[in-house]
């Protein structure tokens, strides 16, 4: 990567309470760039999201190691006020639950508006008037009649875009958007996902996906990591990934999926659970559940390799 | 095969204040013994109340269901709870669904007492026989569904709806909750009992790639009603629905090959409470003429180019 990364997640690792939860996270976005974190429930995606954002619940989160450097600045050694001030500032956040992430108390015009007053510093009007602009911006048609409204009264791709307003409000440099069109139907998701891309690119703003859909990062991301019980197994451009994925975790993912195979056919599948965390063992952890594991794999742990294709894997495809 | 389920004209209303939600608004389809219909469509569409309906887990406001050629709307509550023995559901919630308290064995044991098949000996062998048949250890009998992982509690469920060898299966978003590593091992486990027990099923789940997989035939639903009904390849490979279109254009897929050109539909699924008038789907259709808002039409097999289809859309 030649340019100066935008974030720099390195060798991030965090405990609940005593457990790992994540071991020897690093990757990196370029300015403007779009990076799918992707992964199974538990795998730790979520959690490398809150850590970025410092809003991993302490406790019994810890981040018991590792950096985390956005623009050049050492997120780890920021004091609240000084987090306040990039967050929802410099970076914007949307996360899967709208209705939860929403206060149901204030109009969305307040919630939007919010963000402008504390961190532009304008004064009511001023932020009304933005904020119109804003819902405009993210396709809530007569914005005006809008500002008014309280969560409950919109739909479920609306409260989305409000988020997504809110969080583009100071026009952030990174947008982390978690599951943000989990909750949605497929013709909802498909209308915000252009609606991101398209705000991504008049804003120039990197973008870090966390989703467990496959075919969501596959359309949307420029590149994608794939993390297992914690740690990223593989990262490659996107194209490569999905046509060529070599670790056999990847590949063992893309198999099973029902899209990938002829309709009625036996699907493969994968043999076996995710280990919990606290039986993660010394080995590759996918070691257990892997078809091409090979002795070394249950005792070493193979070690991430460099980009452009970074692979944690002693026996790949 | 012999018709197994013919529902005609089915209708489910909801009575909420100072609204009526027409939720299944005049639906007729068939089933054959052993074979799976995937009932498709988005969140408040009538999916997941026209299983139910079928089920008389929720009363039809009208129209008939039709089950081995008796209508079964017409049934009081006691032969309607003998009915049910050749129809079982499966839900999406494999948590919500079992009984905490219960042991596994007892919850599988359940629906043979309720229609006193058995002793209690048989009762036993024919619980160890479904536990073996849906992959789970046989000492599950007398573990609690909190000792085992989402999957393996959808395999407890398909267990309980199996036990009394149902003729058809409701299988409500059975794979919804999984992860994609689990979802194919039930899928699979779905796909193989349905050809060992000669199953039918009405599948009913939003996502597309595992309706395609499972289903032969495939009816797409929206704001109550079927739109399209065709089978499966017919769907995918030529689907002429403006909505079908711009659903199946709408899935992301990580194979650049499978994409369709997006067609983006302007807005959401209107509130059923106040449908459109005519057609529910002209407010997003790019297709929509005058007539659309005026008149609604049948899902009527209309000539489409090289043959028919049974389509609801003034287009053909």
């Amino acid at each position: 990567m030649a340019e100066a990364p935008l974030l720099a997640v390195e060798s991030l690792s965090v405990a609940m309470g005593v457990t790992p939860v994540l071991e020897d996270v690093s990757f990196r976005i370029a300015p403007g760039e779009t990076l799918g974190l992707v992964g199974e429930s538990g795998c730790g995606k979520s959690v490398t999201a809150l850590s970025i954002m410092r809003l991993l619940p302490n406790p019994p989160g810890r981040i018991i190691g590792g950096r985390i450097l956005f623009d050049g600045t050492d997120m780890l050694s920021l004091d609240i006020g000084a987090l306040r001030a990039i967050r929802g500032d410099r970076i914007g956040m949307i996360f899967q639950e709208p209705m939860t992430s929403l206060n149901p108390v204030y109009t969305i015009g307040d919630q939007i508006g919010e963000s402008l007053i504390f961190h532009r510093g304008m004064n009511g009007r001023t932020a009304r008037s933005e904020t119109a602009k804003l819902l405009d911006l993210v396709g809530i048609p007569a914005a005006r009649n809008q500002l008014d409204r309280y969560p409950h009264e919109l739909s479920g791709g609306q409260r989305q875009r409000v988020m997504i307003a809110i969080a583009l409000a100071c026009r952030p440099r990174l947008l982390i958007a978690d599951e943000p069109t989990t909750a949605l139907d497929v013709t909802v998701q498909a209308q915000i996902l252009d609606l991101i891309g398209r705000l991504r690119h008049e804003l120039g703003m990197a973008v870090l996906l966390i989703t467990h859909d496959l075919g969501v990062v596959a359309e949307f991301c420029d590149r994608v990591a794939v993390m297992y019980a914690g740690r990223i197994v593989e990262e490659a451009p996107a194209a490569q990934l999905f046509k060529q994925p070599r670790h056999r975790y990847t590949e063992a993912l893309l198999h099973t999926m029902p899209a990938a195979n002829p309709p009625g056919r036996k699907l493969p599948s994968i043999s076996g659970t995710v280990p919990a965390p606290a039986d993660r063992g010394e080995g590759c952890i996918f070691a257990p559940r892997c078809g091409f594991a090979i002795p070394r794999c249950a005792n070493e742990l193979p070690p991430l390799t460099e980009p452009p294709h970074r692979l944690r894997c002693w026996n790949p495809a | 095969m012999a018709t197994l389920l013919e529902v005609v004209d089915l209708a489910t209303y909801y009575a909420t204040p100072g609204a009526t939600i027409r939720a299944v608004d005049g639906v007729s389809f068939t089933l054959a013994e052993g074979e799976v219909l995937g009932i498709v469509g988005e969140s408040g569409c009538g999916k997941s109340t026209l299983g139910r309906t079928v089920l008389r887990l929720v009363e039809p406001t009208g129209g008939s269901i039709r089950f081995l050629g008796e209508d079964i709307t017409k049934l009081d509550r006691r032969a309607m709870v003998r009915r049910r023995r050749n129809m079982q559901v499966v839900f999406q919630d494999p948590f919500g669904s079992l009984n905490p308290r219960h042991r596994v064995g007892e919850i599988v044991v359940e629906p043979l007492e309720v229609h006193g098949i058995g002793d209690a000996r048989s009762r036993a062998a024919r619980v160890s026989e479904l536990l073996v048949l849906v992959g789970l250890p046989p000492d599950a009998a007398g573990r609690y569904p909190h000792e085992f992982s989402g999957g393996q509690r959808q395999r407890i469920a398909i267990a309980r709806a199996l036990v009394l060898e149902p003729k058809l299966l409701i299988a409500d978003e059975p794979v919804s909750a999984l992860d994609v590593s689990i979802q194919s091992q039930i899928i699979n486990l779905l796909a193989e009992l349905r050809v060992r027990l000669g199953l039918a099923m009405l599948f009913i789940s939003h996502d597309l790639s595992v309706i395609r997989h499972v289903s032969d035939r495939i009816a797409v639903m929206y704001l109550g009603r079927i739109v399209e009904i065709a089978s499966t390849a017919e769907i995918f490979d030529r689907p002429t629905h403006p909505y079908t279109q711009a659903l199946l254009s709408a899935v992301p897929h990580t194979d650049p090959a499978r994409r369709r050109e997006r067609i983006l539909l302007s807005g959401e699924m209107p509130d059923p409470a106040k449908p459109p008038s005519g057609c529910a789907f002209h407010t997003r259709c790019r297709h929509a003429m005058p007539r659309c808002s005026n008149e609604r039409p049948a899902l009527a097999q209309r000539p489409i180019e090289g043959g028919s289809r049974e389509v609801a859309c003034y287009l053909y």
